[in-house]
């Protein structure tokens, strides 16, 4: 017999291992060689959260009161897959092109970017999962209860309860560890989809354990089995016509329909191939999932006592029969079964509760512009999705503790999935009928919703516990024409047959009448033709025609939202295709249109627009432009593209041709000042000295008078020779005549030097470092890059404006360099002028700000160019901001040629 | 009491040199450092003479001295332009805006002595 | 952007071939909702408890079936990758 302890022992470990595994993957993907993460077979894996505990249990006991019915929840994913190539390979294509991050944000996004519809689904869907996070809770439990009771301990409500509650704290903490790493919801969390597979295997193997223990272990082989199941009390097949073709339909529209299931069919997918191999394999999944369902169920109805609950036949069996070993095996099955759905759930509601609810809410909290360009947005976006996952579980644990998890598994289930179903006619015509609205959309969604609640989830706790029995009797208010499963007098369906009836066919129908009514915006126009003809053109026409914001708000914005590397790194990617450099591109529409998709991979489609909307001064699409979207004809759409790259070309070589010009006369100026510059440099501190001397020479001062003076003659002096020391470095630098002298040291012990030789003595300015990181050890020329070093910091220490100024040197490994940012808290440097400071003599801001002549730039930029790498001004960082790039690997040849 | 001189120059060394040669010559000397608040200086407290730097902080001299030939109060002050930039058009710009001397640095204590003597007679 | 699939009317031998198999995966879905209604038609009040075994029989068989065609179909089939690929960084 398997004491209880052990139980909770082998369940620990379990979830420990788990644990491991999602640690280990998230490692191997941070690190970069996690290939295998991205194999169809793992998506295959993935895709089985499908099969929850109430596939786990639930099948069973399904099969035992209605027989072969139980099939078609599998039966209905498997046309669906099989069909793949009729609506998952367009839905995968859409969520790839727009980067979806949920089914709400898909519907939201199709229709327009709307606000309200990403709220509807949202809603919609976290009321329909609600119920089946319960399920899953109370799985778990009761397998918990059976070993209790195995070891002559009776559970009652008190300890279900308490084990309800560790279980949903558990599955907060995985989850939120896991599940919010990243805030990119469209990329993959590597560590839960691991996590995931791991389970899949699990469930797999328990379920078909236990199943082949029951044909060859009981009943004595498959042919005895078959005679087992003709004599047995079930009506495997009862010619419910009706029932039998809804639940299919049901179940191949809920598996597109539900949060999780387009969380891992669409928004996880890493390939679009692995929808052509998942095509069949999960279907075989499924097939192995269902094989034993029926045996079990015979034979549990056999074997254990009249009254057991069927629900839990596969850890009852096997206990009745002394397999402690099949029946631990069996529990684990089970608890993957139910882990790996809340997990998916709440992950995939979490997301569009913060998308949709949380951050729109926020945002329209705060006027204008304050709300994107101040605050941490990425911040306020993880928090709410945590919290979200942590009120979704809770909403599943009250609705347990509310319904008191008497009612049986199935039920709740088909209840469940005919709530998410009713997103289907949105979604579907959303990317087939380019006429579909979102007035259509949102009146179909709401109609669905209200029916769906009245016949199907009130009526679902039972009579008299929402609904009273003589509502069910008479209707409401004693119309009896609207009473819950008979609605408009039509008595005698099925109860769940007439809810998804009435609920698909006025949703459906209020949505065709609603779209053919109404007019669409542009917006919503255009993203209806992109939606629906995602195979043919892939080019996306503008949704925005006029680029009012700075580069720089824009990359500030960016980088709020997706962190600084990824911002720099799309800003830096569209400058280089521009034909610039540095970070800061030309505001073009088609650059917004990409910086507003990336933004909505990490908050949907709707709050990225309207960010990018509140920064751009909402300047959307026109009617025509949406002339060009409406032109179909191949040829003219071939034509017009070659005619776009064309002017894209002559655009580019325009840009480039305009900068040189621009770089070409400010240089020209900068040539006729270098004189006049290098003039006033030598001549200032000659007239100093000539004055003084003339003075000390006359005679006619002394003492204290004669000291100073003639300390000012030497402090000039010295400035005097810095001066020619400068230019004569930098001369030598330019002409490459330069012997470099390569080392290996510490990065940390170089900045150490350099601060100590920045002459920070009496000057407030603070330096922060990140000790942890700027370990590491370089091979290049130390004392090259220490004169770097010290020139950034005297630059922080004379022109950072700040009443308590600061300078901030982080260290970054990017592969093959190191990034070495300097960025203080000044008043930083006005875009026009970020090229110009790496000139000679190009002390901005009209040389108000005294100090050096100028030449500290242009030297740090010669030797970072001679070091293999470079440095560049760091935009949007709200203060001046360097960066130096250095390369990892030695310098070559180090001897500039004469 | 001597007259008075305002030397409008940001560099503090130079300032002194020019202040101490001028006093000792029996000038009463004022300095401002900013090209900014120069006119707003030079209004307030009207001098007999002005020794100007080009190259300020805020605001060049040219403009400095633009405004000084545009204004009544001032329009008939004795300007002594300094530079240190030496080169052959800032003096014809000089002189066409109305400065009187245009001085490049370096220069000896006598010379500087001399023109503001001269200016003053003249 | 290449030329629209519609743009030409005839096509290279293998290109026929895959046209066509794209075709039989989109009718595979349709040939399993034919084949699961079957059962439908069965006379209802036919007494012989050999049914029961015989329609779980028959519905694994079209499983089966179906996932063999699918199988089949995927592997003859060249999907063309998408053209952002969301893969591992390089």
């Amino acid at each position: 017999m398997l004491s209880f302890n052990v139980v909770i022992a082998i369940s620990l470990c379990y979830v420990a291992i788990l644990f491991m595994v999602a640690f280990m993957a998230e490692r191997r993907a941070m690190m970069g060689n996690a290939t295998w993460l991205y194999s169809p077979l793992i998506y295959t894996l993935s895709l089985s959260i499908y099969c929850t505990a109430w596939t786990f249990y639930g099948a069973v006991g399904y099969a035992a009161r209605s027989g072969l019915e139980f099939a078609t929840i599998y039966l209905g994913p498997t046309l669906m897959m099989i069909g793949w190539w009729w609506i998952l390979r367009k839905l995968v294509r859409i969520g790839r092109a727009q980067r979806i991050t949920s089914i709400a944000d898909l519907v939201s996004s199709r229709f327009g970017k709307s606000t309200s519809l990403g709220m509807i689904v949202t809603v919609i869907s976290v009321v329909a999962a609600t119920p089946y996070i319960a399920l899953q809770l109370q799985s778990v439990t009761l397998s918990f209860a059976v070993f209790a009771q195995s070891n002559g301990h009776v559970w009652r409500d008190a300890e279900l309860n308490a084990t309800a509650m560790w279980v949903s704290v558990g599955l907060v903490i995985f989850t939120v560890i896991f599940g919010t790493r990243n805030l990119d919801a469209n990329e993959r969390h590597h560590g839960i989809v691991m996590a995931i597979a791991v389970e899949a295997v699990v469930k797999l193997v328990a379920l078909l354990a236990v199943g082949v223990f029951v044909v060859w272990g009981v009943a004595g082989g498959p042919s005895e089995m078959l005679t087992r199941i003709d004599a047995s009390p079930i009506t495997l097949w009862d010619h419910n016509g009706g029932r039998w073709i809804s639940l299919l339909f049901l179940s191949a529209a809920a598996f597109i329909c539900l949060p999780r299931m387009f969380q891992v069919l669409v928004v996880e997918n890493a390939d679009e191939r692995h929808l052509a191999i998942a095509s069949w394999a999960f279907p075989a999944y499924l097939m192995l999932m269902s094989l034993f369902v029926v045996p079990i169920a015979v034979v549990g109805l056999d074997l254990l006592p009249t009254g057991s609950n069927p629900d839990l036949f596969v850890l009852t069996v096997p206990l009745s029969q002394g397999r402690d070993g099949l029946a631990m095996l069996s529990f684990l099955g089970g608890f993957s079964s139910a882990t790996s759905m809340v997990m998916v759930a709440t992950i995939a509601l979490a997301t569009m509760v913060s998308n949709h609810i949380v951050v729109p809410i926020w945002l329209s909290m705060r006027p204008n512009q304050q709300a994107v360009m101040s605050g941490d947005i990425r911040h306020v976006i993880l928090l709410a999705r945590r919290l979200s996952i942590a009120a979704v579980l809770f909403l599943g644990f009250i609705y347990y503790r509310v319904s008191g998890g008497g009612t049986a598994l199935a039920a709740i289930g088909l209840v469940s999935f005919s709530g998410a179903v009713q997103i289907l006619p949105a979604m579907i015509g959303g990317i087939f009928w380019r006429g579909a609205t979102r007035i259509g959309a949102a009146a179909g969604l709401i109609v669905g919703l209200t029916l769906w609640l009245w016949t199907l989830f009130l009526p679902s706790f039972g009579a008299d516990a929402l609904i009273s029995q003589s509502v069910f009797d008479n209707g409401p208010f004693g119309l009896s024409w609207l009473r819950p499963q008979a609605l408009f007098g039509i008595s005698g369906l099925d109860p769940l047959v007439h809810g998804i009836l009435w609920s698909m066919i006025l949703n459906t129908g209020t949505f065709i009448i609603g779209s053919l009514v109404s007019f669409p915006t542009p917006l919503e126009r255009l993203q209806g033709a992109q939606f629906v003809n995602i195979f043919e053109h892939s080019a996306a026409a503008p949704a925005w025609t006029n680029a009012a914001a700075g580069a720089e708000d824009l990359l500030i914005m960016a980088q709020r939202i997706m962190g600084s590397t990824d911002a720099q790194a799309i800003f830096e990617r569209e400058a280089t295709r521009q034909g610039k450099k540095g970070y800061l591109p030309e505001v073009t529409p088609a650059f917004i249109e990409l910086l507003e998709r990336e933004l909505a991979g990490s908050v949907g489609a709707a709050t990225a627009h309207a960010m990018v909307g509140q920064l751009i001064g909402g300047s959307g699409v026109s009617v025509e432009d949406l002339i060009a979207v409406a032109d179909e004809a191949a040829q003219i759409l071939e034509y017009s593209n070659r005619l776009e790259a064309k002017s894209t070309e002559q655009e580019q070589t325009a840009r480039a041709l305009r900068d040189a010009n621009a770089k070409l006369t400010a240089l020209s100026i900068q040539k006729d000042a270098f004189l006049s510059q290098i003039s006033h440099e030598l001549r200032t501190p000659m007239t100093s000295i000539r004055s003084f001397s003339d003075i000390l020479r006359d005679g006619e001062v002394g003492g204290d008078a004669q000291k100073r003076y003639s300390g000012i003659i030497h402090d000039e002096a010295i400035r005097l020779t810095r001066l020619l020391d400068d230019l004569l470095d930098l001369s030598v630098l330019e002409n490459g005549q330069v012997m470099l002298n390569e080392q290996t040291g510490s990065l940390s012990a170089l900045l150490d030097r350099a601060i100590g030789g920045a002459g920070l003595l009496g000057s407030n300015l603070k330096i922060v470092r990140t000790p942890e990181v700027d370990d590491v050890t370089i091979t290049t020329d130390l004392d090259r890059l220490v004169q770097v070093f010290i020139n950034l910091i005297a630059n922080s220490r004379k022109y950072c404006d700040a009443r308590h100024p600061r300078l901030k040197i982080s260290v970054f490994d990017r592969g093959s360099h190191f990034y070495i940012d300097f960025v203080d808290n000044g008043s930083g440097i006005a875009a026009d002028n970020q090229q110009l400071i790496f000139e000679k003599f190009s002390r901005v801001a009209d040389g108000s700000k005294a100090g050096g002549a100028g030449l500290g730039l242009a030297i740090c930029r010669e030797i970072m160019r001679r070091l293999g790498g470079d440095i560049t001004y760091l935009p949007g960082q709200y203060g001046t901001a360097f960066r130096l790039r250095l390369p990892k690997k030695k310098l070559k040849n180090t001897l500039g040629e004469l | 009491m001597g007259k008075r001189v305002l030397l409008i120059e940001d560099e503090p060394n130079i300032l002194e040199a020019i202040s101490f040669i001028l006093s000792r010559d029996g000038w009463t000397v004022h300095t401002h450092e900013d090209g900014e608040t120069a006119m707003q200086k030079v209004v307030g407290f009207p001098p007999d003479m002005i020794i100007l730097d080009v190259m300020l902080p805020g605001r060049s001299g040219f403009d400095i001295l633009r405004d000084l030939r545009g204004t009544d109060t001032t329009k008939d002050i004795p300007v002594m332009m300094l530079t240190a930039r030496g080169q052959e058009k800032d003096r014809e710009l000089a002189l066409r805006l109305g400065a009187n001397h245009f001085m490049t640095k370096p220069f000896s204590n006598a010379e500087v002595r001399d023109h503001v003597r001269n200016l003053m007679e003249a | 952007m290449t030329i629209g699939p519609k743009s030409k009317i005839f096509l290279e031998q293998a290109g026929y071939r895959q046209r066509r198999l794209r075709d039989a995966v989109r009718m595979l879905p349709v040939l399993g909702i034919v084949l699961l209604s079957i059962p439908l038609l069965w006379p209802q009040d036919s007494g012989e408890m050999s049914y029961s075994s015989g329609a779980l029989v028959y519905v694994f068989g079209v499983w089966v079936l179906l996932i063999v065609l699918s199988a089949f179909l995927s592997r003859m089939m060249h999907v063309d990758g998408d053209p952002q690929q969301k893969g591992p960084p390089s």
